[in-house]
């Protein structure tokens, strides 16, 4: 096998201007591949990441039919104490739930004393709302950032909030919200942060404590409008999911039928419509980066066997088989293969640990001043180089079975 | 036992509607460790015997039997194989790998058709080179040698496979006169020390009058056959 790709090589060699010339195309093709799917892969990530670790959580259980009506927040569709308990000994079933946090969320109006507008609220418990989305904290551009996320007669809300309503940390506030009978209720509190507003579902929401919620709700029970849940490892949703879903499917309502509803953070987040986009370009991207090297490869392939047909002849003719002559051909489209995948992660990779200390910044959506941080799993990598020399050589087997099937005599009087 | 034996050989071409009978039922034996010419004018029918005899053509109709094998059973895997155990080959236009070196293209078919051990190769590679007196040019690409160098080569990796016999269809033709000279002498040298039959073609009148035995076609058919000598190597 060495000898068969020691004399590939220097034939490759031998026409050096077309081998440069196709290895440079290979090359190009590999970066633009693997730079797309390291940008977008960490563009992804990190938004993912942002909805997943600031408002969403990787999973959550609601109500039948809650999310369906989200936009309305509907209080009738909250899960009674009985639910919540059996949804919570099913979370601790689970291994690779790392812990979970129970909301009630709601929509009231928010008055400065002066004008009311509209506002979505979360009523949290602060240590597991912490746990669960702990990039929440972060999340905070004003007020105090020690403690618990929110106490008691304290109230986080967005900047967007904040700019409109001309308050500030440490201002007093009302809550109004009507509660499930129609009564309306209010409570006053104080501001204590403000958080910039992130895209996607809940990224624009106010924090208060839970118990305040359930005061200012005025409900009798302990009722969760939806339960947040983090797992150890992302890469295990669709697995919890689907155990989480088989768990408590047989909670029924009176009617017999399911009572809750498991939804991951995809389900509920436009942004995974955007995320499936960009894995369906990075397969287009793949495509493109498979005709490059196909096209490439054949072309120099097709070359240097119509170049070479008095040389095949001959080297048919001292009786080299047919299966060694193949195996010549296949072995260059091999070698380019090798060679451009090997050149082209290097300057991928070269790229990507510049862009990574260039620190280039952008924009998405509110959220400004991100920080690209391209990086690529060895997987991928991995992938798109097995793609690429199998690719170059399926491209050469053509030339190559040509190459294999001269007549020796016809061969050796080509001119 | 005879090396080649052909009774009745023919060799029907067809272009087209057109067929064109290149030979025309020829006898012929030849014996181990001759020296052989076919000799005659372009067109007379030698490359198209030297291709039947080595595998590379299949006669249309009589008998051709090579070490006793009918080559017209052979197919075309078979008959590669066939070349690469029995026949080696020296082309007019030298045919050397022009990727390899002097070296390299000696144990070629060590390497790629018989893959002899990597010792032996070596072993063998350089008695050949000594042979043909081409050890100091051992590392030295085609393009850097002259015709005589090349067609050196060419015998050394024709026999380095212990070939029962070598096939050379006008391997003088690309030489000046001497060097064309010195090369049939280095293949009589060959058959002398390696017992190896040598079979070629030429139209040189000088260089056919080194051969033992002269076939002489014309028009696809001998006219005549000569022995100069007795092969000495049966």
């Amino acid at each position: 096998m060495f000898d068969v790709l020691k004399i590939a090589g220097r034939n490759l060699s031998r026409y050096r201007r077309r081998t440069l010339l196709t290895l440079l195309l290979i090359v190009i093709g590999m970066v633009a591949v693997l730079l797309f799917i390291a940008v977008t892969g960490s563009f992804k990530s990190m938004m993912v990441g942002q909805i997943t670790d600031s408002v969403l959580g990787h999973l959550e259980v609601h109500r039948k039919g809650y999310v369906a009506s989200i936009d309305t927040l509907p209080l009738n569709l909250n899960l009674k104490p009985g639910a919540v308990a059996k949804v919570e000994e099913a979370l601790r079933q689970i291994d690779a739930v790392q812990t979970w946090s129970p909301r009630v969320k709601f929509g009231g109006m928010f008055s400065n004393f002066t004008e009311t507008t509209s506002i979505r609220v979360n009523g949290v418990d602060p240590e597991r709302e912490a746990a669960t989305a702990p990039l929440l904290p972060g999340r905070m551009i004003d007020g105090r950032k020690d403690g618990p996320l929110v106490a008691k007669g304290e109230i986080v809300i967005p900047i967007l909030l904040a700019r409109g309503m001309k308050v500030k940390v440490g201002d007093t506030v009302v809550l109004v919200a009507t509660n499930r009978d129609g009564s309306v209720n209010g409570k006053t509190f104080v501001i204590r942060g403000v958080t910039e507003g992130i895209s996607g579902p809940g990224g624009r929401d106010g924090y208060i404590h839970i118990e305040d919620a359930r005061e200012l709700l005025r409900m009798k029970e302990a009722e969760v409008s939806e339960i947040a849940i983090r797992l150890k490892d992302p890469g295990q949703l669709d697995r919890v999911a689907t155990r989480l879903k088989q768990a408590l499917e047989g909670e029924t309502n009176p009617e017999g039928k399911p009572m809750l509803e498991v939804h991951t953070w995809a389900d509920l987040s436009p942004f995974s419509s955007l995320a499936r986009m960009i894995d369906m370009m990075t397969v287009f991207i793949k495509i493109v980066l498979v005709s490059i090297v196909l096209v490439s490869v054949m072309n120099v392939m097709v070359m240097a066997v119509y170049e070479r047909i008095r040389e095949i002849g001959t080297i048919a003719a001292i009786g080299t088989p047919p299966s060694r002559i193949l195996s010549l051909f296949l072995a260059e489209g091999l070698l380019l293969g090798i060679i451009g995948t090997a050149l082209g992660t290097l300057v991928s990779l070269a790229v990507i640990f510049a862009a990574n200390i260039w620190k280039i910044h952008f924009s998405f959506g509110q959220q400004q001043d991100l920080v690209m941080a391209p990086f690529i799993d060895p997987a991928q990598v991995a992938t798109v180089a097995a793609l690429v020399m199998g690719v170059a050589v399926l491209a050469s087997l053509q030339p190559a079975w040509k190459a294999s099937r001269l007549d020796p005599m016809n061969a050796l009087r080509h001119v | 036992m005879s090396l080649v034996i052909a009774h009745g050989l023919t060799k029907t071409y067809r272009a087209g509607d057109v067929e064109v009978q290149a030979i025309k039922g020829v006898d012929f034996v030849i014996e181990p460790g001759s020296f052989v010419a076919f000799v005659g004018p372009s067109g007379s029918g030698k490359s198209t015997v030297l291709n039947m005899i080595g595998c590379l053509d299949h006669p249309t109709g009589g008998t051709l039997k090579v070490l006793a094998t009918d080559i017209a059973s052979l197919d075309r895997r078979a008959a590669a194989n066939f070349r690469g155990q029995n026949i080696g080959f020296i082309f007019q236009d030298f045919n050397l790998v022009p990727v390899l070196t002097a070296y390299e293209n000696i144990e070629y078919p060590l390497l790629m058709v018989q893959e002899w051990p990597a010792d032996k190769r070596r072993e063998q590679v350089m008695r050949l080179l000594k042979a043909v007196d081409m050890e100091a040019q051992a590392d030295k690409r085609p393009d850097q040698m002259s015709g005589g160098q090349k067609q050196r080569v060419a015998v050394a990796r024709a026999l380095v496979s212990n070939a029962k016999m070598v096939l050379a269809d006008e391997p003088t033709a690309n030489l000046d006169h001497d060097t064309a000279y010195r090369i049939i002498n280095l293949m009589k040298k060959m058959r002398d020390e390696f017992g190896t039959t040598f079979i070629f073609s030429t139209h040189d009148p000088k260089i056919m009058a080194e051969a033992e035995t002269i076939f002489t076609l014309e028009d696809g058919r001998i006219a005549s056959s000569t022995q100069h000598q007795e092969a000495s190597h049966v």
